[in-house]
């Protein structure tokens, strides 16, 4: 298009103002953090921040955090994939009540999601006469801080993959039965190929939230060293006893994790979009 | 058979097995816990919820914790239209960059937001000293909270405008130039009722998400009653002394009047669809 | 494989869909359901497929040669079903698509995978779309598509070919053409097969027999020229061809076309565009007087527009008739019915207009 000089020096300056204004808001609001954290978290040089993150406690609450997410995250996959199938190829009655039902953990705020699982087994919860009786300890145990991940990363997989499958419709397996398929090769070559890219971006997203859940699991965990301590929790404990470039140090370790899970969103969202196109 | 009026049918296998699994797992983790929520509320009766949440601090968490989430999405509205816009329009080598960015705060475990948000803007920080001197405190006052709260509420915005401009055709606006509208006429009456829907969504998610924020904003907060104790705070406070009873009052009123704020915030977008014939 | 369908009715929510169908389907044919949207021929397709159920508490059945099939889930009906917008494998190749079939086989009927490519290789070279086996689904034509959709099917050798709206979505010159090859690919294999169309004119060239389906109920069946030289309904009438249709009323059991209202029961007169002649004198039997509005030379043949009851009528005549009695544009003349239909009031109304 031909435009005239005046007005292209008009459109380059608006666009200038334009990057100027945003790349303030994400540079002030996303890259600056960012930094702190980097810059904090290597304030004592790299040996210490290796020191920091090796130490036993930090070695504890990785493998704990590891343990919880193992554990959150698979189980609320196939709870998101069976979800799907259920509501996305289905047309039954309160079909929408359960929609919404499933996206309820996310109106729910964290310190809610934990309080819960307090009333229902904390020590005057529902099964907390019942739990202490047989020396079960669910609240500032670790069951606890699992149920209480599988509560605020319940709708991730489930909420990726029902508007995607809903919108392939069910040709595609209607055509494999009427060649025979059975009902699980049907699922397992034509619809798991199908959702792939939307599976592995919902498991990212749960995976990133399970590993950095902090308000839920704080108010479950009972912050008992080396025990129930996650690496978020740890974080927290490091930073209010003043030992910051330790706290910062395993931030780093998390903050780590949050570039990652961006990166990986961002191949997988390029992928899924070329394998749509 | 009764099963063909519930269901319709259909050749697909599984119904049953994924129903029935998507139920089971849903109650087991969802519907009975917080079912233990409300009824656990009802047992202090109506007078000890009502003694409870009417305490001057309850009240006051509720004021700090609503007054800054709805300043924190009221700023991240202009934030997000502003990067959105950028993101659908603007023209920068490193745009896919900034766009993978944009999710960081999602990404990022709230706790390790809050204490780099409190490093950044504490008073003994470059930053704080800077703002200091222009005689503004952010660390440990309301500010802060507001802060942590566009933080994390940024994305929501952004992601809910985005696609919405994107999908805008540029031929509208030519159609609005050629009928001889100015560049801020068009953007008045065609661009933002076409948007307002998204914007009015990415407002509300930001807003919910910012009522109930623990992690980002407990370390920036200060953390001191009646000026900057956030409701979510309180509840967990109320845990520690196991008064259980005082927890699930707040909790349940901190719940309700968000659900209400939501509600409301819908029914202004259902009125403005109609308003705009969108 | 002969197909029986015994009083079949099928309801989605509050619309009948199929209302108590019987319907018998030689082996060996090409049989075409035709029909408008919602007339239920597709649905009648999917039941016999097995992808829908006929309504529960009805005796209504599928019989494959005899033996009831109605219980059978589609995946064990044996049943080549081509779907209208393909629904091909999308991540999997050309290859892949065909032999999806014989892969899915229990382990102890499961072609070796030397059986299989043979088989693959054989069928692709069926359709002449061998050059295309590594290809994907999205990298295909859309006629390229639908040969590949129906190569799949006959890889399970399947005992009926089902076909829903083959041609739907291609363009014409492409429809034409694969129109012609499915004819000529039936006549190589002889699977019995039924195929869904709401073209009258795709029906009546490629099929052996045309079932016309109107609301959930089958109008007439019978072979093309049967069908169209003697339609058993007004709707079988409308639905095949162009149509002019005058309106009269019985007096003394004639029907009358003049202008001035008469007493007596309405009736309607149904000619085809070629059934009329243009005459410059009333006939012997029912003369309809029109004037001309415009006359088409450019066409096989000779198209004049007139308007009679203050309605368009169309004429088709061969060139050579028309220069014998030309007319021109504001000419008074008489239309003269060589074949004709009449029908009373207790033909039902049908909207599908001319």
């Amino acid at each position: 298009m031909k435009r005239g000089k005046g007005r292209n020096r008009k459109g380059w300056l608006a666009n200038a103002a334009l990057c100027a204004a945003a790349l303030t808001v994400i540079g002030a609001l996303v890259v600056l953090p960012l930094g702190v954290i980097l810059a904090e978290a290597f304030s004592g040089g790299w040996r210490l921040w290796a020191a920091s993150v090796a130490e036993p406690e930090a070695r504890g609450a990785i493998l704990l955090t590891l343990a919880v997410t193992a554990l959150a995250v698979p189980l609320n996959t196939v709870f998101g994939v069976a979800a799907a199938w259920a509501l996305a190829k289905f047309r039954f009655r309160g079909r929408s009540l359960l929609l919404t039902l499933v996206d309820l953990p996310f109106a729910v705020s964290p310190v809610i999601a934990g309080l819960i699982f307090v009333l229902v087994f904390g020590r005057s919860g529902w099964f907390g006469g019942w739990l202490a009786e047989r020396g079960l300890k669910v609240i500032f145990g670790t069951p606890g801080i699992v149920l209480a991940t599988l509560f605020v990363t319940f709708p991730f997989v489930a909420r990726e993959l029902i508007p995607l499958m809903s919108e392939q419709g069910s040709e595609e397996e209607q055509a494999a039965l009427s060649l025979g398929a059975s009902g699980w090769k049907t699922f397992f070559k034509v619809t798991l190929p199908n959702i792939k890219w939307g599976l592995l971006y919902g498991i990212i997203l749960c995976n990133a939230r399970a590993m950095g859940e902090f308000g839920a699991v704080s108010v479950v965990s009972g912050h008992i060293r080396g025990e129930t301590l996650t690496l978020p929790l740890h974080v927290e404990v490091l930073y209010n006893e003043y030992n910051f470039t330790a706290a910062f140090a395993c931030a780093s370790l998390l903050a780590g994790l949050a570039v990652v899970t961006i990166i990986l969103k961002t191949v997988v969202e390029l992928k899924g979009a070329r394998d749509a196109a | 058979m009764n099963r063909l009026k519930f269901k319709q049918n259909s050749v697909l296998p599984g119904f049953g097995l994924s129903l029935g699994f998507t139920v089971f797992y849903l109650s087991l983790i969802v519907l009975v816990p917080l079912s233990a929520l409300i009824l656990r509320s009802a047992e202090g009766g109506l007078e000890g919820f009502w003694r409870t949440v009417s305490q001057p601090r309850v009240l006051a968490s509720f004021r700090v914790t609503f007054a800054s989430a709805l300043q924190a999405a009221l700023l991240n509205v202009v934030f997000g239209v502003t990067v959105a816009w950028f993101l659908v329009r603007g023209r920068f080598p490193l745009k896919r960059l900034v766009d993978a960015l944009v999710d960081l705060p999602f990404a990022m475990p709230t706790a390790v937001s809050g204490i780099a948000l409190t490093a950044l803007l504490a008073p003994n920080s470059a930053l704080g000293l800077a703002l200091a001197r222009l005689g503004v405190q952010v660390a440990f006052t309301p500010h802060g909270i507001t802060v942590a709260m566009i933080f994390i509420g940024l994305p929501f915005v952004i992601r809910s405008v985005q696609p919405a401009l994107a999908d805008l055709s540029a031929e509208l606006e030519e159609a609005a130039s050629s009928l001889g509208a100015t560049r801020a006429q068009t953007l008045w009456r065609v661009v933002l009722p076409l948007l307002a829907p998204s914007i009015l969504s990415g407002f509300t998610l930001a807003f919910a998400r910012a009522l109930g924020e623990y992690g980002s904003v407990v370390f920036i907060a200060g953390n001191m009653p009646m000026r900057t104790e956030i409701a979510s705070l309180l509840i967990i406070t109320k845990l520690e002394q196991f008064d259980y009873t005082g927890a699930t009052a707040i909790a349940v009123a901190l719940l309700a009047l968000s659900l209400l704020g939501i509600l409301a915030i819908n029914l202004i977008q259902a009125r403005a669809a109609r308003h705009w014939g969108n | 494989m002969s197909i029986s369908i015994r009083q079949v009715s099928k309801t989605f929510g509050a619309f009948r869909a199929l209302d108590g169908v019987n319907l018998e389907v030689p082996s060996g044919g090409l049989t075409a359901l035709l029909g408008p949207s919602g007339s239920g021929k597709t649905t009648l397709l999917r039941i016999v497929a097995g992808l829908e159920s006929v309504d529960e508490g009805t005796s209504g059945e599928i019989l494959f040669d005899g033996q009831p099939v109605t219980d059978n889930p589609v995946n064990r009906r044996q049943v080549g079903f081509v779907f209208q917008h393909y629904a091909l494998f999308r991540h999997m190749t050309v290859f892949e698509n065909v032999a999806f079939g014989l892969r899915v086989k229990p382990r102890a009927q499961r072609p070796s995978q030397a059986e299989i490519r043979e088989r693959v290789q054989e069928l692709l070279r069926l359709v002449q779309l061998e050059q295309l086996a590594q290809r994907f689904p999205s990298q295909l034509s859309g006629g390229q598509r639908q040969r590949i959709a129906l190569a799949r099917a006959l890889a399970i050798q399947p005992r009926v070919l089902l076909l829903d709206e083959p041609f739907g979505a291609l363009d014409a010159q492409v429809r034409a053409e694969l129109r012609r090859w499915l004819r000529h690919l039936h006549d190589t294999i002889h699977v019995t097969s039924i195929f869904v169309t709401h073209d009258q004119e795709e029906a009546l060239e490629v099929a052996d027999r045309v079932v016309v389906m109107n609301r959930g109920r089958i109008e007439q069946v019978g072979e093309p020229n049967e069908v169209f030289q003697n339609p058993a309904t007004e709707f079988v009438m409308k639905f095949l061809g162009d149509v002019n249709v005058f309106h009269g009323r019985l007096h003394n059991a004639e029907p009358v076309f003049t202008g001035e209202p008469a007493a007596g029961d309405a009736v309607r007169l149904l000619v085809r565009p070629h059934d009329l002649t243009v005459q410059m004198q009333p006939g012997d039997g029912v003369s309809l007087q029109a004037r001309v509005y415009r006359v088409l030379l450019a066409g096989s043949l000779v198209k004049i527009e007139l308007t009679s009851q203050g309605r368009v009528v169309q004429v088709h005549v061969p060139h050579e008739t028309y220069r014998a009695t030309p007319v021109v544009a504001g000419q008074e003349v008489y239309l003269v019915p060589k074949v004709s239909r009449l029908y009373g009031a207790e033909a039902e109304a049908i909207e599908y207009v001319i």
